[in-house]
């Protein structure tokens, strides 16, 4: 399927939850949701005849300064198509859905999204962090992030 | 020819100061610490290989810091992993030397501005005797750096006091 029907049969299932799509003269066609629906997109996306993206190949984190973001790079083994989904949501308040119950992949995608850039993946059922050590403070790749002059009484700037 | 001469049957008798016997037979004998950080742990691993063959001046692998004599800082020491690192090298008995290999664990290398995680220099938790340069460093450069360290070990004296 080329993206435009991916996003014809996507927006017609779920068309309260599309918000926008860029289609045309992109690398990676995408479509954004709601972060509120994206759980509901994503198994969809998984569960429907048509469509079967059965492989979640990468999950990122994104700071758009003042909103943060995810991307969810979709593919299908079966019918080798592919289509990207975004969700943003304001740094204040960053719930996004997990979709952990649907690609099991998701679950250290989520921990390091959470890990990196503070994002609340609501549902996941083991939110910690995954890279950085347990008493880290702050989410280092944030763009407003300040490196702290120590950490564990060792100095971190050079 | 001295006192000694002609007084043993075989002749079989070497002279030397206790220095000089302590120190031939630790720089001959440098036990490693087994483990690796990053990428310079593979160039580390090829001087430990047949090509390069480390174990030629005595270095072998040990999987315990409590029989190690030297410890190969071979890569990015992260902030995570300098605790770990303090920690195993309080475990070596003495006498105990360290080689800082590759630019990351020098002075952080290409992390220097930007690596929030990384520790600008392993010498900020643990004392360094030899920084090998490089990213990585070859497998020779690696081995001339355990040679420095054998020429400072073959200079010790127990009479000196050692700076702690």
């Amino acid at each position: 399927m080329t993206a435009q029907e991916i996003y014809d049969v996507i927006k017609a299932q779920c068309g309260d939850a599309v918000l926008e799509a860029k289609l045309e003269n992109v690398l990676d066609p995408s479509i954004k949701i709601q972060p509120e629906k994206i759980h509901e997109v994503a198994a969809f996306a998984k569960n429907d005849e048509r469509l079967q993206f059965d492989y979640l190949s990468c999950l990122s984190g994104v700071d758009y300064k003042g909103k943060l973001g995810v991307v969810y790079h979709l593919y299908s083994m079966t019918f080798k198509h592919k289509i990207v989904l975004k969700v943003e949501v304001p740094t204040e308040t960053p719930n996004v859905q997990s979709v952990e119950s649907i690609w099991k992949t998701a679950d250290w995608h989520e921990r390091e999204a959470f890990d990196l850039f503070g994002i609340n993946f609501i549902g996941h059922p083991d939110l910690r962090r995954i890279l950085l050590p347990d008493d880290w403070e702050g989410h280092p790749l944030r763009k407003d992030y300040q490196t702290p002059e120590f950490y564990n009484g060792m100095k971190v700037p050079y | 020819m001295g006192l000694l001469d002609q007084k043993f049957e075989n002749a079989n008798v070497v002279v030397t100061t206790m220095d000089k016997l302590l120190n031939w037979a630790r720089l001959s004998s440098l036990w490693q610490m087994q483990f690796g950080l990053a990428c310079c742990a593979i160039e580390m691993m090829a001087a430990s290989a047949s090509n390069f063959d480390m174990m030629r001046f005595g270095v072998i692998p040990r999987a315990t810091p409590r029989q190690c004599d030297v410890m190969i800082v071979s890569g990015t020491v992260t902030l995570k992993m300098a605790s770990r690192i303090k920690r195993l090298y309080d475990q070596m008995s003495e006498p105990r030397y360290v080689i800082s290999m590759g630019s990351c664990s020098n002075c952080g290398g290409p992390y220097w501005e930007h690596g929030y995680h990384v520790l600008k220099g392993v010498d900020r938790v643990i004392p360094v005797d030899v920084y090998v340069p490089g990213c990585p460093p070859r497998p020779e450069a690696l081995i001339e750096g355990l040679i420095k360290l054998q020429e400072k070990i073959r200079n010790e004296s127990m009479a000196k006091k050692k700076a702690v």
